[in-house]
């Protein structure tokens, strides 16, 4: 099993957690695994990316090729669009549709949406709205991670497990939260897929 | 043996902490900042007293390794590319002195320039001080090739540059620790005592030494483990690939096997037997290195009436740039794959000056200060208030390299631009800008030097400021006048008294110094955060 992972957002939205859970998750399965990330300049409110490649064989190159993504998990609609270059044929986009609007001239947001629809497998949701409605505003990261987690070719356990991992030192409440963070993305994944 | 999941700075880092160092030196710069912040952190380092302070820029920092050099122990200096320019002179020189402990200097380049003003490769350096280079090609070969460095540079008495780029340092992969983890380097002097007194008659007899130790560093490199000839059956076409680019290339075929003949090149002189038997068995070579195209030029030679060569300079690679596998594949004539085009309407979202950042409030006070008069008055220099060069501040016009902004003042101001306006931040102040103020004030010129003071070193991630506290002393030691030394406070409620102050400092004919100071809102945040994890844990 191998996964290439793009992972989208703007600098501060907490692409590096979601990384780190996915990783932890691999590891603890005795996969390999290369991630880079961005780091310095781009971190100021700037468009931020990283690579996950998740193998159970040995893994060459710390960048994905173009074209060879098996998803691209996005934590904002236009960051999502930026990225399809390295999206796979069968790749799934997985986004949330909240925009992060720091720019003046921010397209508008139906349009953005009207290009997600264009692509073959999406997965696009108010992952703000309902990572709110679980319990955690913040935990928007955590829904998306959910949505993708039907894609990532790993038990759904493993990362409860890495989750648990995560947050350990923050107390069982937070972790709860998360728990039910990544549920309601999972949910809508399921629903929608 | 349990992998460790690091990035390829933490594994330098971590390597030099099992290889017996003594002391790391280092100014932040990305992508190398990890690899001090690393060792900072560390119990083990901590424990046993291991230096790991911030030093004031690349040049102090080479020259405290050199010294802890000298005392017989091993120590390692990392900075970022364009650091290497700031510590040039020590570095060079410390070639000829040579080593006494072991010396490994991390230089990270910045191929497509993430976060720097220029993709220079250091490797150009490692060359011309005539040192051997280390260029891990993933994070397994960074660990294990300090150890082989801090080995080499007390084997041979010469300090040992490791190259590597921002994808590795940025990357994280699992590496292996070896077993042995081994004791510092007693304090020993080095047994000739004038072997660091580079006087003119000392330094012919040692840079006749290190000549002729190149031919022994070239046969080093010919049985390196990190040098590694790897057969293949289409000898129509033989590959040298250094450092990183050759995960790039492996990343091509499935099944890792490539049909040509490869040359894996992690240790520099190249080793010159093994590029004489590609040369011998291929039609042609393609040279593939991530940074300038050195080694191809080494092997082209400069009319290319030699052996064939493919690389950056013919166009089969980019002349500049960051490499990755699709550009390899396109260059081997492997179909290349592409997923859905960017669609139009995405625009560009560059990174800018967090909403209420100090800098910010500085900018619009200058900006109205100088409106009555032309533009094009304003140097700056390196760090975040560099952003203020974007829209909507437009409020700079120039960012050259650390230190500039003052210097580059000066120079206006003596062409006739007056007034000219300097505006540095309080980390790059101490880094190189003080000795140009010195300048300024001996002739008296007339400039006005904002130094935005947010107290930590903001850029790369909020470390300590070498400033801190001691900015106001520094000006009037140098010889600025108290009068003209104004503290500001950048916040909307003072602006228009800020303006005043400005306005009043513009129009003094000499040096004046304005030092807006308010603290970095991410150190806030990181402050709050974290005072509020202790009353957490305590309650």
């Amino acid at each position: 099993m191998k996964k290439d992972i793009i992972l989208a957002g703007v600098g501060g939205q907490g692409i590096i957690s979601i990384a780190s859970i996915i990783g932890y998750a691999a590891l603890k399965q005795e996969m390999f695994l290369k991630q880079s990330e961005v780091h310095g300049m781009s971190q100021r409110g700037g468009d931020v990316m990283s690579n996950l490649r998740i193998s159970h064989s040995e893994i060459a190159s710390d960048l994905i090729p173009f074209g060879q993504a098996d998803m691209i998990i996005s934590i904002e609609p236009l960051e999502a669009l930026r990225y399809l270059p390295y999206l796979s044929g069968e790749g799934w986009v997985i986004t949330n549709l909240r925009p992060f609007n720091n720019i003046p001239n921010y397209p508008e947001i139906d349009k953005i949406i009207d290009e997600i629809a264009k692509v073959p497998h999406h997965i696009a949701l108010d992952a703000d709205a309902t990572a709110k409605e679980a319990g955690s505003a913040k935990a928007a990261n955590i829904v998306m991670l959910g949505a993708a987690s039907p894609f990532l070719g790993m038990a759904y356990e493993k990362l409860e497990d890495a989750i648990r991992y995560t947050f350990r030192k923050k107390g069982d409440e937070i972790i709860e939260l998360n728990l039910k963070a990544l549920k309601a993305g999972r949910d809508f994944a399921e629903q929608n897929m | 043996m349990q992998k460790l999941l690091l990035l390829g700075d933490e594994a330098i880092a971590q390597a030099a902490l099992d290889a017996g160092l003594s002391g790391i030196y280092a100014y932040p710069g990305t992508p190398s900042t990890e690899i001090t912040e690393f060792v900072q952190n560390s119990k083990f380092a901590q424990d046993n007293h291991i230096h790991s302070k911030w030093s004031t820029n690349e040049k102090t920092a080479m020259e405290s390794a050199l010294g802890m050099s000298y005392a017989g122990k091993r120590a390692m200096v990392c900075m970022k590319h364009v650091g290497l320019n700031v510590a040039a002179d020590p570095f060079i020189n410390s070639a000829i002195t040579g080593s006494n402990g072991g010396m490994v200097v991390v230089a990270a380049d910045d191929p497509s320039m993430h976060s720097s003003q220029n993709e220079q490769d250091s490797r150009f350096f490692g060359k011309f001080a005539l040192v051997p280079i280390l260029e891990p090609a993933n994070q397994q070969e960074a660990y294990d090739m300090v150890h082989y460095g801090f080995d080499f540079s007390e084997k041979y008495m010469v300090p040992v540059l490791m190259r590597i780029t921002t994808r590795l340092a940025h990357s994280r992969s699992g590496v292996v620790r070896k077993k042995e983890i081994r004791n510092q380097n007693e304090l020993k002097l080095p047994s000739d005592l004038r072997q660091f007194v580079l006087l003119p008659n000392i330094a012919k007899k040692r840079y006749k030494n290190l000549l002729k130790a190149q031919s022994l560093f070239t046969s080093e490199s010919e049985s390196s483990p990190f040098n590694n000839y790897i057969d293949g059956s289409d000898k129509s076409l033989g590959i040298v690939v250094c450092g990183l680019a050759y995960n790039y290339l492996l990343e091509n075929f499935a099944d890792r096997n490539v049909p040509n003949p490869v040359l894996k090149i992690g240790q520099y002189p190249i080793p010159r037997s093994l590029v004489e038997k590609m040369a011998d068995e291929c039609d042609e070579i393609l040279v593939i290195e991530d940074g300038y195209p050195m080694v191809e030029e080494l092997l082209k030679g400069y009319l290319g009436r030699g052996l064939k060569v493919k690389g950056r300079l013919d166009g089969t690679l980019p002349r500049d740039g960051e490499l990755n596998p699709n550009l390899i594949a396109v260059a081997l004539g492997i179909k290349d794959t592409f997923g859905l085009p960017v669609p139009d309407l995405v625009v560009g979202r560059p990174p800018s000056l967090c909403s209420g950042c100090p800098h910010i409030d500085s900018y619009h006070a200058m900006t109205e200060t100088l409106q009555e008069l032309s533009n094009g008055r304003v140097f700056s220099d390196i760090g975040c208030y560099t952003l203020g060069a974007l829209k909507p501040y437009e409020a700079i016009n120039s960012c050259v390299d650390m230190g500039a902004s003052i210097t580059m003042a000066k120079g206006a101001a003596d062409a006739g631009l007056i007034p000219s306006v300097a505006v540095i931040g309080d980390s790059t102040f101490t880094h190189s800008g003080m000795t140009g103020l010195l300048d300024a004030i001996n002739e008296k010129s007339p400039i006005t030097v904002m130094i935005l003071d947010n107290g930590t070193t903001a850029m790369t991630g909020g470390q300590d400021s070498q400033a801190f506290g001691k900015i106001e002393d520094i000006c009037k030691g140098l010889g600025v006048e108290e009068s003209h030394i104004r503290v500001l406070k950048p916040l909307k409620k003072y602006h228009a008294e800020n303006v005043a102050i400005m306005k009043e400092e513009l129009a003094y004919h000499g040096v004046s110094v304005l030092i807006p100071r308010r603290e970095c809102i991410v150190s806030i945040d990181k402050r709050m955060r974290e005072k509020f994890k202790k009353t957490n844990s305590t309650s």
